[in-house]
């Protein structure tokens, strides 16, 4: 067995866990502005607050598992994309530390709930432009990152970032219809309603714009065999948007966040085709920059009895808190 | 100075920097997490309130640091890439997997009980609670071992070899590269520090009360509402744990630190030759520089007080055994002698401070005047962050005396940087400073106005009963320990 197809995967699922679960309390940081002062956005607060820092301990396993299992992708991504992954860590902790400092502090708490949303933006931004500039391609020289420090800005990365924060408000919103009820809901539910053909509009761009910015994705997408997953892809994204949209319209609790989050694994899985077998698009295969064998066995051995263990855990807090939540502190 | 020596400065700037400020969280929070645990475990014991009133009330001090720890920590871990990433591509397959197990082990254990831990209670029970709690402290622990692993590997790399892209590789077993030799004293030393800075913490708090409340006290001494007994029993309560702690820990402490020293001195003797300001070789025992000025440049130190033969006998426990100074290594592989012999001396000297404090506790305890020897108190206060400058002055004692090297003898620092121009450097550290300084700050402040506050009783109906001062008339009660709730004043009275 091919350990580094295993780990491929692995980091492939830590990123896909990091966007869905840190997605949508990002995109409640996005929105926060949007809840009226008060109860509103104390009861957004508390619905996330008990899990987003397990939700964000997954973007620390994708970093570490990358560097672990990928070294040299590692080591070149991270400084190609220096200054939106340095905004992204900088706003994670803005909005990290507003959880607690808010309740501390009533009479700066808009402040705090500022520092909140903003940190949110600008790390779901800064994710989104990591992703296009990754996708877009990086300049290297041996095994090194060799373009300048804003090779990462364009029109198609800027794009991807505007596209990630529509997507993870959505997840937000979606998550908000389920976590609370009343007015707060009712706005929560409006808010998705703008964000899904926003996020349909936008999902539609990128996946026009990706097949032109390297050969071997329009060979993916528009030859043949790849044609037979193009041609069902955007059929499966229209069922899932019609679904979502349905079940707003039809005042679901539950339903819109899980169809929300079937939008997410689609277009990863899409990401996945144009990229595979690359960690560096058009660059470095995942072969090219794996870690040896042993230290991918090593790993291997604690990763696939602690994940499980991680998902357990994981689930059964979310499963204390299930349920609605209500406004006050703790 | 060229461009690349610039960037170079900065980087290793901004890493200091970052992980200075990440470093005083852990090395908080690892201590309270324990100390919370304990908290609740007697609380579930005895079922006094005290225990649940003081687990309540520093809880919302490990929520705000908590949370400080991680997102300070978050950045370390995309630091290695950003700025380190030649030193990531080539220590990867070592050290990254070790990380990984920091994050699966610990990371994941901590953040998916925290939430239970701060906000669970109600939901899910004592015992629960309690495993929850447990579980945070546990993963505090997990995590300093698994990344006080990878900091000795850097400092006593083993168990590596070379592939044919440079890369340093297991080279056998994962034992040998995680028990590399200096980590098992690292890993103690660190954790026991840990545990010193929270006992300091504590007590300097409960040392605060304890003279806020004797102050009111001499202003109205028939005021008895002003001290609910309960909030004056949590107060002396904690004051007392955290002597206890910082007696027993501290001799320990100073024990520890004296056999990692003699470690270090094994495999990097560099970094205590310059600890000591020796720049001579010493054949006949070298004398101890108590108080001095290391010159890098000209070789030499200008001393100003030393003890003869100190040095040896510390280092080698023999006053005559020959020591080989600086000069005797490299220009260029000798760590600034400047920085780490002073940040060795703070180190040491707050250490036997806080030795003296715990002492002094006990003389206190002996004398029965623990509660009621304001100097004492007012010690314990300013000793409150002394284990932080500690902390940071022996970390940097470490970090620094490891230079040049990034891994110790095999790859130098200046050639494990990231390609990154000195505007982007200089920006990005730039933003760390404002932001960390005004983040950190307000936490910071935060944190002092909820230690300032002092613990309340806690909340009604997980009291026992009402707790009420003892009438109108203030001063001893009757109350004995486990038997009746109230609480013990009999220690405390004058």
């Amino acid at each position: 067995m091919d350990l580094t197809i295993v780990w491929a995967f692995l980091i492939a699922f830590a990123v896909a866990a990091y966007v869905v679960m840190d997605g949508f309390d990002l995109g409640i940081g996005i929105l926060f502005p949007a809840f009226r002062v008060g109860k509103e956005r104390d009861q957004a607060m508390n619905a996330i607050a008990p899990v987003w820092d397990g939700n964000e301990t997954w973007l620390v396993l994708g970093g570490g598992g990358l560097m672990a299992a990928f070294p040299l992708a590692y080591a070149i991504i991270l400084p190609a994309l220096y200054a939106p992954l340095i905004a992204m860590l900088l706003g994670l902790v803005f909005r990290g530390v507003a959880f607690e400092f808010r309740w501390r502090d009533a009479a700066h708490r808009p402040w705090w709930d500022a520092a909140f949303c903003i940190g949110s933006m600008v790390a779901t931004f800064a994710q989104g432009i990591t992703l296009g500039a990754l996708l877009q391609g990086i300049t290297i020289e041996g095994r090194a990152y060799a373009g300048g420090w804003w090779e990462w800005l364009s029109p198609f990365s800027l794009l991807t970032g505007a596209s990630l924060l529509v997507g993870y408000a959505l997840l937000g919103a979606a998550w908000l219809i389920w976590k609370t009820e009343g007015e707060i809901q009712q706005d929560a539910r409006r808010m998705a309603k703008w964000l899904l053909p926003a996020l349909i509009a936008a999902l539609a761009m990128v996946s026009l714009a990706t097949p032109f910015l390297e050969a071997q994705y329009y060979q993916r997408w528009f030859e043949i065999p790849g044609l037979f997953v193009t041609i069902p892809m955007p059929l499966l994204v229209g069922v899932a948007s019609f679904a979502l949209w349905r079940s707003l319209k039809r005042d679901r609790d539950a339903h819109p966040f899980l169809w929300a989050l079937s939008l997410f694994l689609l277009s990863m899985a899409g990401l996945a085709i144009s990229m595979w077998p690359d960690v560096i698009p058009g660059r470095v295969t995942i072969w090219q920059a794996a870690a040896p064998h042993s230290s991918q066995a090593f790993m291997l051995v604690g990763a696939s009895i602690l994940i499980p263990i991680i998902l357990g855990y994981t689930a059964w807090a979310y499963w204390v808190f299930r349920g609605k939540v209500g406004e006050g502190y703790h | 100075m060229t461009d690349a020596d610039t960037a170079l400065l900065l980087a290793r700037i901004q890493f200091a920097f970052t992980i200075s400020f990440h470093f005083i969280f852990p090395s908080f929070s690892i201590g309270l997490a324990s100390y919370l645990a304990v908290l609740e475990g007697l609380w579930l014991k005895t079922g006094k309130a005290v225990y649940l009133a003081l687990f309540r009330y520093w809880l919302k001090i490990f929520a705000i640091a908590f949370g400080m720890g991680v997102v300070s920590g978050i950045v370390m871990s995309y630091q290695f890439g950003t700025n380190w990433s030649v030193f990531s591509d080539r220590a990867g397959p070592i050290i990254g997997p070790l990380m990984a197990y920091e994050v699966l082990t610990a990371f994941f254990l901590e953040a998916g009980f925290l939430g239970v831990m701060l906000f669970g209670m109600e939901k899910v029970g004592k015992g629960l609670h309690f495993v929850a709690t447990l579980m945070v402290a546990i993963g505090t622990f997990i995590s300093a071992f698994w990344i006080l692993s990878v900091n000795s590997w850097m400092q006593t790399p083993t168990g590596w070899a070379i592939n044919a892209q440079g890369q340093f590789v297991p080279g056998g077993s994962w034992l040998n590269i995680i028990f590399n030799p200096s980590f098992p004293y690292r890993l103690i030393h660190t954790v026991t520090a840990a545990y010193l800075t929270t006992a300091l913490v504590v007590g300097a708090v409960g040392a605060w009360h304890l003279l806020k409340r004797r102050r009111a006290g001499m202003v109205a001494p028939t005021d008895g509402s002003q001290n609910a007994p309960s909030s004056d029993e949590a107060v002396r309560k904690m004051f007392s744990m955290a002597m206890w702690m910082a007696a027993l820990v501290a001799p320990v402490q100073i024990f520890v630190g004296d056999l990692h020293g003699l470690n270090t001195l094994e495999h990097q003797p560099a970094k205590v030759m310059a600890m000591e300001g020796h720049f001579e070789s010493y054949p006949n025992g070298a004398p101890l520089i108590l108080i001095g000025m290391p010159d890098s440049k000209a070789e030499k130190t200008h001393v100003l007080l030393e003890i003869p033969k100190a040095s040896s006998l510390i280092l080698k426990h023999d006053p005559d055994a020959p020591l080989e100074g600086l000069k005797s290594f490299p220009r260029e592989d000798r760590p600034p002698a400047e920085i780490i012999f002073w940040s060795f001396r703070i180190m040491v000297g707050l250490g036997f401070l806080m030795l003296g404090l715990g002492l002094w506790s006990l003389i206190a305890r002996v004398r029965r005047r623990l509660y009621d020897w304001p100097s004492l108190h007012r010690f314990a206060l300013i000793m409150g962050p002394a284990g932080f400058v500690a902390v940071i002055a022996g970390w940097i004692t470490a970090e620094v005396g490891r230079q040049p090297w990034v891994i110790y003898n095999l790859l130098r620092t200046r050639h494990a940087i990231a390609p990154i121009a000195v505007p982007a450097v200089a920006t990005s550290l730039a933003a760390f400073v404002i932001v960390y300084f005004i983040v950190f700050g307000i936490g910071t402040i935060y944190i002092l106005k909820l230690m300032a506050r002092g613990p309340e009783i806690g909340e009604p109906q997980l009291a026992r009963a009402p707790i009420r001062s003892a009438g109108i008339t203030p001063g001893p009660s009757v109350g004995r320990r486990g038997a009746d709730p109230r609480p013990d004043q009999s220690e405390g009275a004058d």
